[in-house]
């Protein structure tokens, strides 16, 4: 089944190929395009099917030789982290293309274009997290940033230059530090072993005993870079900027999942390859941690700015999910890793759903929204929804992580848990709050104002002014995400059965056992 | 505790307990205005189908013998590693008394609002979040560990959000519901750090582990779980601290406000306490703290339950006063619980009642709900008025009335605390009493008797009052509360009866002896409540009543009037800091750490311009950055081949 994976990094990348000569025909391009996205979602299935929760650390291996003269391989594989990270990208694609439709690009740009970007920017996203030499990871962490800068500079909004040149510099520095550490550990196994490699696995044997002084320059190294991309606070201003600045749909993609590069790449790299370094740095990551809850979710609060509203929002769920990696107990780090998952799935309905509300309003600003729930109803429950899963209610997917995060985190890190728990409750103030002042309350804003005065202008697709409740590409489009966000949040343990060995056998090679055990008997 | 045995025969059905409600909740969502002619038929009959099915369960685990205790396993919820949570239901007497009353008065309520909604736009969607509700507030009880009680227990709390918004277009429900939900999450994180302390020391959260083993606790976690269970019960249930949403709650529709804000989901708090009498046992400060809260918020809501104007709001404090007695009573310990649990039961009949008779004045007099511009409702609505009176009665402790014998039991309890205690608390619930009797006889007479003051007024929007009796939807489920509110009250005392039926769940009910003798204490009780009602009928029954509220008043009624200042407090050191905080933060960020960045950033790039203008020194900055790597690499070369 090795063939799975290579086909979902080559399939998007052909897809790609095929929509740029389609830049002339914007309809064909976007059929195209999301016929490749949903040819992508299968084999994303398959993988789920190929892959065995008990079977080796690092499944589905292939790769071939690239820079012999320094044991650089193209070598994939993936293990239960890859595989939902894999997944949720397939999943959310689809979606994105759908609910871009009929997105106005700005002049003279070509649905053609963006959606091979988009494409571009999915093969090589797939491949990161599928990457298991440590250089090519490095390269595709770097490249990565390409597509981006150019979906962000190229579509985005007024400051889009600018939020695209800080994403990039922020990211790509950060990564040449990490390549940095790279080389580090490179030439520590070509000390050790005669001749260097940068193959993963090798690599994680042969560093994990190098001294603490060298462990923590290289981990932090990698750290930096992670941290940058995660974001943990205070390196995470070039998120609200790129969030803000993207169209829609890429801002899923940069919230949505790339940032969970940093955090996939904390549980991949830091942890099993520099042991002592991550417990000894340990305490200061966590500290970084509860900040990034409780700063994200105040400023959150008082953002005006959907799409920063977003960033911040995000700030705050990656502070949940380095606290869970770092607390090292499984459950944490299940809780972490399934964040990951449900963040994506849940952040990007709540992304989704506001661009929405701002192709109806045209505007990003809340206090241009007030009592929107009168004019579409459904729309309304669908941010309301977001929202609940956003603030991780029972019965929703992200409880689920945020629950075993916590209580995962409880044992070892009693005080930060609890800190961190009180953005529990500031999770429930800034979503409510933005439910409160867009859809509840008199009717506000130029848009809402004529839409709702018109008479019959309430739904009616034949008036372009007016303001409709969501209409059936837009019920498409979310459908799914309610049925996942419900379901994963009743019966999660499909998911957490894939991801419990893969963080068990990362914390083995941290070498730390759960301070909790299951008791004698039972 | 006792240990629970697998569930069979017709118990193995419980899961149609929640399977019911959800069910209609979601037709009746997923269906949308499809939904509209019958959605209110099948919200009802869903209930009444729980009710049916949890009376059959009733009486096949009456029919048992021994401690009637068992469990169904429906499915692994969260399983990693040490920590393992099922969805599992826990059926034995406590829940299944639960369940009678939520499906019970649940139904009721479903039938009256189908008369008091009738009207409603988009009445199906009421419905569908009356069922989540059910749902939310049966899996609260009927879990079978602390996280599926978490589960149902923020289930209710969206029910509550939802509902009391349901007039999201007047903005103050929309904040009430805001404000419920966030105060309500103030709790949850109590009940929440106290689950992460039980499976951090058991590797557990079910019950039925958990209370075996709860010697295994330090005697400083036992009342550090036990004060944080309490502060989720003061969010859930509207107890001081966090009782400030409760009044505010009352913007809901008045059939959400009977069955959410008085008889079910307010009293979660009390459940939570009972359910954990194992833990509690075992602390004795952990229950004089309970006793404190239960004292001192029983005594803030009849102070303030004088002072309003606003029917329902008065019935809230009212509320939040009743379920303080309640609080106050598990707090006692073994000679309490069950005590608690019987005041629960008779107030969720009467306090019900009395909503929904309110909701039928209301209903009649254009959603008026000053009680000053009502009086002399009595002969036009006449069923309301005899089935009011007899929630008064009950409410008030007038025997043979149902408040007679479960509040009473509870205030002689209070008498039997230990030492000082029994004198203080005792007292506070006697003087409870006269004030419960005084507030509510002054609804009484300002809403039903004394002279008309409508006559010659309208409503806000333009109308005048034509006050009238409610359809039969409405009035047959206040019928069958009232009788409730008089006779359970001496069916579930009788004999011990409700209490040894609650032994397997909540342990022995121990005798009390204080210093006052439980016959002592029962005339005192009568005496006083009629001294309230007597002053009251002096101060309010004669003469003309102003139709607009005094405002030259004495300090204790604007005190009462200003919620004893419990929002401005609130205001001052909540709401007005975090304010302050997030705006210095998000100057900080922007200014700040960003400005810090981009300075930085426009520093290394020899540019003495902004970030922006990076633009045109790219290649520059990209190749600074080039360097700056090539040094590190450099260096952490250095460090490797050095050390």
């Amino acid at each position: 089944m090795t063939w799975v994976l290579i086909a979902l990094l080559v399939v998007p990348l052909v897809g790609a190929l095929v929509v740029t000569f389609l830049r002339k025909d914007d309809t064909k391009a976007k059929l195209v395009a999301l016929a490749f996205s949903l040819v992508e979602l299968v084999l994303a299935g398959l993988l789920w099917f190929a892959y065995d929760p008990d079977g080796d650390r690092i499944q589905l291996a292939a790769g071939v030789d690239w820079i012999p003269a320094f044991g650089v391989r193209l070598s994939f594989g993936i293990d239960g982290i890859a595989l939902v990270m894999i997944a949720v990208i397939a999943l959310l694609i689809p979606l994105v293309i759908g609910a871009g439709w009929t997105e106005k690009l700005p002049a003279g740009r070509s649905q053609g274009g963006y959606l091979a970007l988009i494409l571009v920017q999915e093969a090589v996203t797939v491949a990161v997290f599928a990457a298991t030499d440590v250089f090519l990871f490095y390269v595709l962490f770097e490249v990565m940033l390409i597509p981006m800068y150019f979906l962000i500079g190229g579509y985005g909004g007024a400051r889009r230059q600018y939020a695209a040149v800080k994403f990039f510099l922020y990211s790509f520095l950060g990564g040449l530090i990490m390549l940095a550490s790279a080389i580090g550990a490179y030439a520590m196994a070509s000390d050790e072993l005669g001749k260097g490699t940068f193959d993963w696995a090798t690599l994680v044997t042969v560093v994990r005993d190098a001294d603490s002084t060298t462990q923590t320059w290289l981990f932090l190294g990698f750290f930096l870079a992670f941290a940058i991309k995660a974001p943990l606070v205070p390196f995470h201003t070039w998120l609200p900027d790129a969030a803000a600045e993207a169209p829609i749909g890429v801002t899923v993609i940069v919230v949505g999942i790339l940032d969970k590069v940093g955090t996939f790449g904390m549980l991949r790299y830091l942890l099993p390859m520099f042991p002592e370094a991550s417990k000894n740095l340990a305490p200061f990551v966590l500290v970084l941690a509860v900040a990034g809850v409780l700063y994200g979710s105040l400023l959150a609060t008082g953002q005006r700015d959907m799409k920063r509203f977003l960033a911040y929002v995000s700030i705050a769920h990656f502070g949940f999910i380095a606290l869970g990696i770092f607390s090292f107990t499984s459950q944490a780090g299940v809780g972490s890793v399934s964040y990951m998952l449900n963040h994506s799935i849940s952040t990007g309905m709540l992304i989704l759903v506001i661009g929405m509300v701002i192709a109806r309003g045209g505007s990003s600003q809340i206090s241009d929204y007030g009592g929107m729930s009168k004019v579409a109803p459904l729309l309304a429950g669908m941010l309301l929804l977001s929202g609940l899963t956003t603030l991780s209610l029972p019965g929703t997917n992200s409880f689920v992580s945020e629950f075993l995060v916590l209580i995962g985190s409880f044992p070892t890190q009693p005080v930060h848990t609890i800190l961190a728990t009180v953005g529990m409750v500031l999770a429930a103030l800034y979503v409510l709050w933005l439910y409160q002042r867009m859809m509840t309350g008199p009717l506000r804003g130029d848009a809402l104002v004529a839409a709702a005065a018109g008479p019959g202008a309430v739904g009616d697709p034949e008036k372009k002014t007016a303001i409709g409740d969501l209409d059936k590409r837009e019920i498409a489009v979310l459908a799914p995400l309610v049925v996942i966000v419900l379901a994963l949040g009743f019966y999660p343990q499909p998911v957490l059965d894939v991801i419990t060995p893969t963080v068990g056998a990362t914390l083995t090679e941290v070498g730390v056992t759960d301070p909790v055990t299951v008791q004698e008997g039972k | 505790m006792t240990e629970p045995v697998a569930a069979s025969g017709i118990a193995s059905l419980a899961w149609l307990l929640l399977a019911l409600p959800a069910f209609g909740a979601a037709v009746l969502l997923v269906g949308g205005k499809r939904t509209d002619k019958w959605g209110h038929l099948l919200g009802c009959a869903t209930i009444l189908g729980a009710f049916g099915y949890g009376l059959a369960l009733f009486f096949d685990t009456l029919g048992q013998s021994g401690e009637r205790t068992s469990e169904l396993f429906l499915f692994n919820w969260i399983d990693v590693n040490a920590l393992k949570i099922d969805f599992a239901l826990r059926l034995d007497p406590l829940s299944l008394t639960f369940v009678l009353l939520i499906t019970g008065v649940g139904a009721l309520i479903h039938i009256y609002s189908v008369g008091y909604m009738a009207h409603e736009e988009g009445r199906r969607k009421f419905f569908a979040y009356l069922n989540l509700f059910v749902a939310a507030m049966l899996l609260l009880v009927l879990g079978n560990g602390f996280v599926t009680l978490y589960f149902g227990w923020e289930g209710v709390g969206l029910a509550s959000y939802l509902l009391i918004g349901w007039y999201q277009y007047k903005p103050e429900a929309a904040s009430a519901a805001k404000k419920a939900f966030l105060m309500n999450r103030v709790g949850d994180l109590g009940l929440a750090i106290a689950i992460f302390m039980m499976f951090n020391r058991l590797g557990t959260t079910d019950y039925t582990e958990v209370f075996a083993r709860v010697s295994e606790f330090s005697s400083g976690e036992v009342l550090a779980i036990t004060l944080l269970l309490l502060l989720g019960a003061c969010g859930k249930s509207g107890q001081f601290p966090l009782q400030a949403w409760l009044p505010d709650a009352m913007a809901g529709p008045t059939p959400v406000s009977a069955l959410i804000h008085a008889a079910t989901m307010v009293t979660a708090g009390v459940y939570l306490i009972a359910r954990s009498n194992p833990l509690y046992n075992l602390s004795e400060d952990g229950r004089l703290v309970v006793m404190i809260i239960g004292a001192v918020t029983l005594l803030i809501g009849c102070i303030i339950g004088c002072a309003y104007d606003d029917f329902k709001k008065v019935l809230a404090y009212s509320t939040v006063s009743q379920i303080g007695y309640m609080i106050l009573a598990v707090g006692l310990g073994p000679i309490g619980y069950a005590l608690g649990i019987m005041h629960l039961l008779t107030h969720g009949f009467f306090k019900a009642g009395l909503f929904l008779g309110a909701g039928s004045v209301m209903h009649g007099m254009n959603d008026e709900g000053n009680i000053r511009r009502m009086g002399g409702l009595a002969k036009y609505l006449p069923i309301t008025f005899v089935t009011w009176t007899l929630g008064y009665l009950a409410l008030i402790g007038i025997p043979p009335f149902s408040g007679y014998f479960s509040k009473d039991a509870i205030i002689a309890a209070a008498f039997g605390a230990e030492g000082w205690r029994g004198y203080v608390f005792g007292g506070v619930a006697l003087l409870g009493a006269a004030l419960t009797a005084f507030y509510m006889t002054r609804l009484l007479i300002l809403v039903f008797l004394g002279k008309p003051r409508w006559k010659e007024l309208k409503s806000e929007d333009g109308r005048e009052y034509h006050p009238h009796e409610s359809p039969l939807t409405m009035t047959i489920p206040m019928i069958i509360l009232a009788v409730g509110s008089v006779g359970a009250g001496w069916w579930f005392a009788s004999g011990g009866r409700l209490a040894g039926w609650l032994e397997p769940s909540l342990g022995e009910l121990k005798e009390s002896h204080g210093v006052l003798s439980h016959g002592m204490v029962g005339i005192l009780t009568v005496v006083l409540s009629l001294v309230g009602a007597g002053l009251a009928f002096l101060l309010f029954g004669r003469g003309k009543q102003p139709v607009e509220a005094p405002l030259r008043v004495s300090f204790p009624v604007r005190a009462a009037r200003a919620d004893l200042y419990g929002n401005a407090l609130n205001e001052a050191l909540f709401a007005r800091p975090g304010t302050w905080l997030t705006r210095a933060l998000v100057f900080l960020d922007l200014k700040g750490v960003d400005g810090l960045v981009n300075g930085t950033a426009a520093l290394l790039g020899g540019s003495s311009g902004r970030l922006r203008r990076l633009q045109t020194g790219f290649v520059r900055s990209y190749a600074l950055s080039m360097l700056l790597g090539s040094i590190f690499v450099l260096g952490a070369l250095l460090v490797v081949r050095f050390s």
